[in-house]
């Protein structure tokens, strides 16, 4: 059953003729075509913040317009959004998108390198599949980008495990083409030091010689045992000198102070994330710039390194003037549309609303240098952008039509197909 | 049929001793102290009576009844209607703009049994030692002191079923709790609500045995481990009628009758077989559901509800029309093949179903705080599938429906006169994201208001750490 078939409940008018408007569109000559999405309440997320009663015009692929009163071109299709939100293209978090197909199948999951060594040139987006289920479920959620991190995992039975050091993080895109370039290295305090030689304490120790070896040519070349390989060093060389930033998983404060000295003795950038317990330190990060990006959703001492994490967190931080991003702390892929639910909840919680969707919109399209592309709806910029049934931080609103990469995106998945097969079955009495 | 067989035991001998001293709280009810050798110790907490005024009421009969009051006395609904008398020394809530309704109910939790922190020393929900484990009692692993319990209290949950994991095919025995602070399990134990029996189909069992290179390590090899346990309690049944009829005959037949040696794992199968433990089925897919069913008429069990049920929506009608509910997720999937299949539209494609049964559960510490916005999801994605779900029928799926599953629908999951006074009062409708439980109330006392938070942790262990100091 097609969307503009299907009855839409108490919806059915708007929805449906969107749907209509939206379907004739699709075919044409996309790179000339221009589309006026008028009636909306446009979050920019630029300096222009929320307009009410405004358009945003695509020309080409890109948005040439948003305002008030904006017309039409000649030919250009227009739909009325009746006063919908519009939200630039949602991010979705950091974690296994496109590199990990089913959590419980190892087969099926590219994430972790479990050499046992310490490898900062591992690049996990070299695997990204664009047709990867998660992807388009995920998609259908109005979600544009993410990012892709190496998973870090202990060696069990014997087995080698990853290191602190788990390799680089890329932004991927849900519309077809590949991820952009590493844009952090990840690194993982705590856990034990399960990741370190059982000690987190070590995770500093290794971090300094390997940025020695990769700083240091002399080191380098010496015939002292190398935690890298040549191709490590140049890796980490760049990270150093494009201060590209180390992307720190920590939770406990004391953990996220030592991290920030560290930073700052080695004139390193870092992000925290994860940062369960990381308002007690808000001032240390303001003062440092780190930003964090976090889980909304943590609240319980699920480790003895999160027995502060709070609801507030994510409020408290932005009253101490922390620049945040909103990640699910679960790697994995395939709920990852719960993170607009989590931010929803961080405003029940004491967030203004308007930083809530910057958190994951335009904060970590900024954090992860992807705003050229990610992150706000802005002249010049390509069309990345969502039409949103009501509230898109509110459970009971979806996705209704996306563009990505100035294109219409579908909101099909393998999973709107099952819903079709089966809804029809369950419709006739007959799902058995 | 067991519960006369123990009492047959208990007539001849030792075992009388323990019995008597159970004897106390087991006169005040009809039953056999064997039926609950660790009793229920709750008391309901005292409290005055309470007016909630002028609030929507979702009831969880299906029915929303607008700026409406309700009167709770003696830790019951007392009533309900418009305008109503605030008795002497009651408190009066003004609720008007606020919605009420049942406390919610989680059919599928782990709460002190997989508690935080989660490190090894707390993990005790799988005995994962042995397929079947049906001698075992999750309420033995339970720590009451696992913080989760007043984070889901802050979510409006008020009672929540504690179940072994899903490691076996047969994991052992659940237990029902009002969520209240304890100190010991007993004394948050649901009084006279029955325990489940937990299995589970699928990847779980196969892949941890399997890896272990023993029984079971495939579907059929997981099929063909519950049909051999339930011929033992078959067997175990067919003793104790054996012998219960030498005990009735009397004279030699009875002085030479020995009964038949205790069993734990097998008391357990037989009270499943005599219908007086429901089975609580964790179970993905939808051929395996269906093999499940099969199973349940070759022995005469009952399956009161397939927990997780990914794939429930391809079988809507055939779980319906058995009676059997399904316990889901609004949005959780892909973790494993077996719930590769799961679609944001399953629980309201369950609930379509005519005579239908849908629970919304959460089986995650987080989740658990937040069960009305997953029922909001679903809400939504139903509505946009073109199906007509109310607020009033949504509710249910959190309350009336769970109660059904766990057996205690007379007493709790409705807001209706003469039942226990387990209600919520929300700031708004409560399948919105910014909903927040104002007021929890268990058995009428107030045991969560958010507008004045208890000063201290409710928790023994956040009592004193540095970390929380300043969190709420």
């Amino acid at each position: 059953m097609s969307r503009s078939t299907m009855p839409f409940g108490r919806f059915v008018s708007s929805a449906a003729v969107l749907a209509l408007v939206l379907t004739a569109a699709a075919p044409a000559a996309l790179a000339e075509t221009a589309v006026l999405l008028k009636n909306g309440l446009i979050h920019t997320e630029s300096a222009r913040g929320s307009l009410k009663d405004s358009s945003v015009l695509i020309v080409g692929g890109r948005v040439t317009a948003v305002g008030p009163g904006l017309t039409a071109p000649e030919g250009a299709t227009v739909i009325d959004l009746h006063g919908r939100p519009v939200t630039p293209a949602l991010f979705g978090g950091v974690g296994f998108l496109g590199v990990e197909e089913i959590t419980e199948e190892d087969s099926t999951i590219d994430a972790v390198l479990k050499l046992g060594q310490m490898h900062p040139e591992f690049d996990p987006s070299l695997a990204f599949n664009p047709d990867s289920i998660p992807v388009s479920v995920s998609r259908a959620d109005g979600i544009g980008f993410a990012l892709v991190i190496p998973g870090s995992e202990a060696g069990r039975h014997g087995a080698s495990g990853s290191s602190s050091v788990a390799g680089q993080a890329s932004i991927a895109r849900l519309d077809g083409r590949s991820p952009l370039a590493p844009v952090a290295l990840s690194v993982v305090i705590g856990d034990g030091g399960a990741l370190s030689g059982s000690s987190r304490a070590a995770v500093y120790m290794l971090l300094a010689q390997a940025l020695e070896e990769a700083r240091n040519p002399a080191v380098a070349n010496s015939t002292d045992v190398h935690l890298l390989t040549p191709a490590g060093r140049r890796v980490l060389r760049s990270v150093v000198t494009e201060q590209r930033p180390l992307l720190v998983a920590a939770d406990r404060a004391s953990d996220i102070r030592t991290a920030i000295e560290f930073a700052t003795r080695e004139k390193l950038k870092i992000i925290i994330q994860g940062g369960a317990e990381a308002w007690r330190v808000a001032p240390l990060l303001k003062r440092a710039a780190v930003a964090v990006v976090l889980d909304p959703l943590d609240d319980l001492p699920a480790s003895f390194d999160s027995i502060g994490a709070t609801l507030e967190n994510a409020a408290r931080l932005n009253a101490g003037g922390v620049a945040i991003a909103f990640s699910l702390r679960d790697p994995d892929p395939h709920n990852i549309r719960k993170l607009r639910n989590a931010a929803g909840v961080a405003v029940a919680h004491g967030l203004p609303w308007s930083a809530a969707l910057t958190a994951i919109t335009s904060a970590p399209a900024r954090l992860f240098h992807a705003s050229a592309e990610f992150g706000s709806i802005e002249v010049g910029k390509p069309a990345n952008l969502v039409v949103w049934s009501g509230d898109p931080l509110e459970v009971t609103s979806l996705a209704e039509a996306a563009w990505l990469d100035g294109t219409q995106a579908t909101l099909r998945s393998r999973q709107t197909e099952l819903r079709d097969r089966y809804l029809a079955k369950v419709r006739a009495g007959a799902a058995r | 049929m067991i519960t006369r067989v123990a009492l047959t035991v208990l007539r001849r001998g030792t075992i009388v001793a323990l019995g008597a001293l159970l004897g106390a709280s087991a006169a005040t009810k009809a039953s056999s102290p064997w039926d609950d050798p660790y009793p229920s110790t709750y008391h309901a907490s005292p409290s005055a009576p309470v007016l909630i005024r002028g609030a929507t009421v979702l009831t969880g009969t299906g029915t929303r009844l607008e700026a409406t009051d309700v009167l709770i006395a003696d830790g019951k609904i007392a009533a309900i209607g418009a305008s109503l008398a605030a008795p002497g020394g009651a408190r009066v809530v003004e609720a008007h703009g606020r919605w009420l309704t049942p406390g919610l109910i989680d059919v599928h939790s782990h709460l002190g049994v997989y508690p935080s922190p989660a490190i090894p020393g707390n993990s005790d929900g799988n005995e994962a030692t042995s397929p079947v484990t049906a001698n075992v009692w999750a309420e033995h692993s339970v720590w009451p002191v696992d913080p989760g319990f007043s984070t889901a209290l802050a979510g409006g949950i008020t009672t929540l079923e504690i179940l072994p994991g899903s490691a076996n095919l047969i994991g052992g025995r659940s237990v029902v709790l009002k969520n209240v602070p304890s100190v010991t399990y007993q004394r948050m134990k649901f009084p006279g609500a029955p325990q489940s029996l937990k299995m589970a189909c699928g990847e779980n069992p196969k892949r941890v045995y399997g890896e272990k290179n023993t029984a079971p390590s495939t579907r059929m090899g997981n099929v063909a481990g519950y049909r051999a346990a339930w011929i033992e309690a078959e067997e175990y049944l067919r003793d104790f009628k054996e012998y219960d009829a030498k005990m009735k005959a009397g004279g030699k037949s009875a002085a030479d009758a020995k009964p038949p040696k205790r069993d734990l794992k097998l008391d357990t199968l037989a009270r499943a077989l005599k219908g007086e433990i429901p089975i609580q089925m964790h179970c993905y897919r939808a051929d395996e559901m269906a093999i499940m069913l099969d199973m349940s008429r070759e022995f005469g069990f009952h399956i009161a509800s397939f927990h997780h049920a990914t794939e429930a929506y391809k079988i809507a009608n055939l779980l319906a029309e058995n009676g059997v509910c399904a316990a889901m997720w609004a949005d959780w999937w892909g973790f494993k093949m077996e719930s590769n299949d799961g679609i944001e539209e399953n629980i309201a494609l369950v609930d379509a179903a005519p005579q239908s049964c849908a629970i919304v559960h959460s089986d995650s510490e987080e989740g658990i705080q937040r069960l009305n916005q997953e029922a909001g999801k679903a809400i939504a994605r139903g509505r946009a599938a073109g199906l007509d779900i109310t607020p009033e029928r949504a509710i249910r799926w959190l309350t009336a429906n769970p109660a059904r599953a766990l057996g205690i629908l007379e007493r709790t999951g409705t807001i209706e006169a003469g039942k226990m006074a387990d209600v919520v009062l929300w700031s708004r409708d409560p399948f919105s994201v910014y909903a927040l439980a104002d007021e929890v109330y268990i058995d009428g006392a107030l045991q969560f208001d958010r507008a004045h938070p208890p000063s201290t942790p409710r928790s023994d262990f956040m009592l004193g750490q540095p970390a929380t100091a300043g969190a709420p």
